[in-house]
């Protein structure tokens, strides 16, 4: 089998679709990480034994398990309980359970490298706790958090194509569907892989870029 | 990086005797910062130099050349009348090869102000390690060899410790029962003492006062302890900003000196205490 | 149920596969790391650029689709591999490119006066990088390096997906054969996969423990502090 630039460049417009939605879903996933990640984090820093401790091994059990086997688990096993999604909200909500486990140890890292002193500082000049977090603790932070929650958008990315497996057309799907269809499986997969490669590689110099930035700031 | 000079050997050049190390016209800079400004400097076999200095004169930097952890910028490097950074074809001078360095390189040792021990082996792992490996000794001499050296450091309880479990001093003397274990010709002393609590000082200025008594080792001690200076060298270099101020026996420098700025280094360091 | 062979054989089974494939893809991950962590660092630009290469090309691209891609397209143009070594490979050549840069900020992160005395005593660069910078480097590689362990066993569930019958895959099966409820047979798995994350994070603990025996106290002490 030789390469068909003609059959690869009729694919094109499917598997452009497929990279739409799995634009899509990446960003739909961060998003709901990224707020699961924040609610994971704060109740990891309870001072109740009874919230921290738990927390601490539900993020353990789903950070050690593959994302795989846990959209395989929402997929089936939610309808056997009445609970029926779309594959697309299914794959999401599966990307944002999975990394929100990341993200809330990226929120703790950031949390924790402002220095206890900033605390000593804000509770001898009597600041209010919102004002501690809002205007010392958290602006100097979230500078050290930005660039590894861009890695994570990048990885995210990458494991988009996992919800393929339950039926979600995304670039992958598109790809295994163009080639299910015409039994030509070279063109589809070598053009999914520039396609991820065209995306990913730009992305990951531009976290690189705002890391460099983000460090130079005093 | 020294490159092909490809000037001819100047019959005055190969004649070294009795010099161990020999600079000639050597420069060596940091950006903008000369921190050798055409240095030369002799020191004859078995001879104690000591330098001193302000701090940031590039003094250290004088022994980091020897050592090749910094490669001069111009110039030449002698040691034992061999070129250090230069082999001699067809009666020219050349780059030297790694291999030609490392031939030179192997007549001198170092111990450094931060000690430098490998944190992963004990202290006779320390010590015994490099002749093994370079020098081809069997296990059961090297560790003959790095027994005999710790104990002679008064170490010789001290075989099975890790680094970590050793205060500065002692830390300092296995770091020099390392350095001596290859057999240098000629061993240079980074400011070994300026790390160390002032109580564990006098440990290590012990071996070293020891050293300089006992052996016909060519050494170059970087140092502030001007009193030690006094004692035990033969030569006194006074160095700043590139430059070797004056040179002399320790009464004349300490006593002595001729040089207005060194008169301002004694007066200062001195007045510190 | 919990007795029921028809349940519990299938997962043993699976069991060996992912713990095979999750091992042979550690080995080819290991030694990848390795060498283009020491490649990255090498004095010839050449030997830099295809370590660059290397790993920019895998953490571009997503593991599933490099997978597919070795399995399903390459053998069109080129060479065919069995699933096993077609996942092994993809899961090792993945680790590596995650690898390479733990190597080199370990190697890096060994401070310059263990290279300068290194050099004072003589040694080669080779004898350096094998007696002296690795084996510390090595201590602070372990955490990072057991976490790519688990990344890696996390992606060998893939290998389900080009018919290799690991734990996912059996989980799978049996869903299609109803053996058991989705809800029995996706617990079981996930639980499996939980165990095996743990088995390795605790020997990668205790070797954490047995390599930096003897290293400075400050390491861990300092890490508090910080």
């Amino acid at each position: 089998m030789t390469w068909d630039w003609e059959f690869a460049w009729r694919i094109m417009p499917r598997l452009l679709e497929g990279l739409v939605t799995t634009v899509q879903a990446t960003l739909l996933g961060i998003t709901l990480a990224m707020v699961l990640g924040l609610v994971l984090a704060m109740l990891r820093r309870s001072e109740v034994r009874a919230i921290s401790w738990p927390t601490a091994w539900v993020v353990e059990f789903i950070r050690s398990t593959p994302l795989l086997v846990q959209l395989y688990f929402l997929y089936f096993v939610g309808p056997t309980f009445g609970l029926t999604m779309g594959a697309l909200t299914t794959g999401v909500l599966g990307l944002g359970l999975h990394y929100a486990t990341y993200t809330s140890e990226v929120y703790r890292a950031g949390i924790e490298s402002v220095p206890r002193g900033q605390w000593e500082a804000s509770t001898a000049l009597n600041l209010s706790p919102v004002t501690t977090w809002g205007r010392v603790v958290l602006p100097q932070a979230i500078p050290v958090v930005i660039p590894a929650l861009g890695n994570y958008l990048i990885a995210m990315f990458k494991d988009v194509p996992l919800l393929a497996t339950i039926t979600v057309l995304d670039v992958l799907g598109e790809a295994r569907a163009v080639g299910a269809q015409s039994f030509r499986y070279l063109e589809p997969y070598t053009l999914a892989g520039l396609l991820f490669l065209a995306v990913s590689i730009p992305a990951s110099i531009l976290v690189r870029q705002l890391e460099v930035r983000l460090a130079r700031r005093p | 990086m020294p490159v092909d000079l490809d000037v001819p050997v100047h019959p005055r050049m190969s004649e070294v005797e009795g010099s161990a190390v020999r600079f000639q016209q050597v420069t060596k800079s940091f950006g903008d910062l000369v921190v050798l400004d055409d240095l030369d400097l002799d020191v004859a076999a078995g001879e104690k130099l000591v330098i001193v200095g302000p701090s940031g004169s590039g003094k250290t930097t004088i022994l980091r050349v020897l050592m090749t952890l910094e490669r001069p910028d111009s110039g030449l490097v002698q040691v034992n009348g061999d070129y250090l950074y230069h082999e001699e074809r067809n009666g020219r001078l050349h780059a030297a090869s790694q291999r030609h360095i490392r031939q030179v390189r192997r007549r001198i040792g170092m111990v450094f102000q931060h000690f430098n021990l490998f944190p992963h082996m004990t202290a006779l792992e320390n010590v015994s390690f490099a002749p093994r490996k370079v020098l081809g000794l069997s296990r059961s001499e090297g560790v003959e060899k790095a027994k005999d050296l710790l104990s002679s450091v008064g170490l010789g309880d001290k075989f099975d410790e890790h680094p970590s479990r050793l205060s500065g001093g002692q830390k300092q003397r296995v770091a020099i029962a390392r350095a001596l274990a290859m057999e240098p010709e000629v061993m240079l002393f980074d400011e070994v003492t300026s790390a160390l609590d002032p109580e564990l000082v006098g440990e290590v200025l012990g071996v070293l006062r020891d050293l300089a008594e006992n052996t016909s080792m060519t050494m170059l001690l970087v140092t502030h302890e001007m009193g030690f200076a006094r004692e035990i060298g033969d030569r006194v270099v006074m160095f700043d900003e590139g430059h070797v101020v004056e040179a002399g026996p320790p009464e004349q420098i300490f006593a002595n000196p001729q040089e207005q700025r060194t008169r301002d280094f004694l007066h200062a360091v001195l007045d510190r205490k | 149920m919990l007795s029921d062979n028809a349940l519990w054989r299938p997962f043993l089974d699976g069991i060996w596969i992912t713990l095979q494939v999750t091992f042979y893809g550690a080995a080819l991950g290991t030694f990848m790391s390795v060498l283009s962590g020491l490649a990255s660092m090498s004095s010839v630009r050449g030997v830099r650029w295809v370590s660059r290469v290397y790993v920019d090309f895998f953490r571009g691209t997503s593991a599933i689709v490099q997978l597919f891609w070795i399995f399903y397209a390459l053998p069109l143009i080129g060479p065919s591999f069995s699933p096993m070594v077609a996942g092994a490979v993809t899961l090792g050549l993945n680790m590596g490119s995650y690898g390479s840069e733990v190597v080199r900020g370990a190697v890096q992160a060994v401070p310059r006066g263990q290279t300068e005395a290194s050099i004072a005593l003589n040694l080669s660069a080779m004898q350096r990088m094998q007696y002296v910078i690795f084996p510390q480097a090595a201590v602070s590689m372990l955490p990072p390096y057991g976490n790519l362990l688990i990344e890696l066993l996390k992606a060998s569930a893939l290998v389900s997906l080009i018919t290799l019958a690991d734990i996912t895959f059996v989980a799978q099966v049996l869903r299609v054969n109803g053996t058991a409820s989705t809800l029995t047979l996706f617990s079981i798995a996930l639980v499996l996969y939980f165990v095996i994350a743990q088995g390795i994070a605790l020997v990668v603990r205790l070797a954490e423990a047995r390599l930096s025996q003897g290293l400075e106290v400050g390491r861990g002490a300092g890490r508090r502090a910080a």
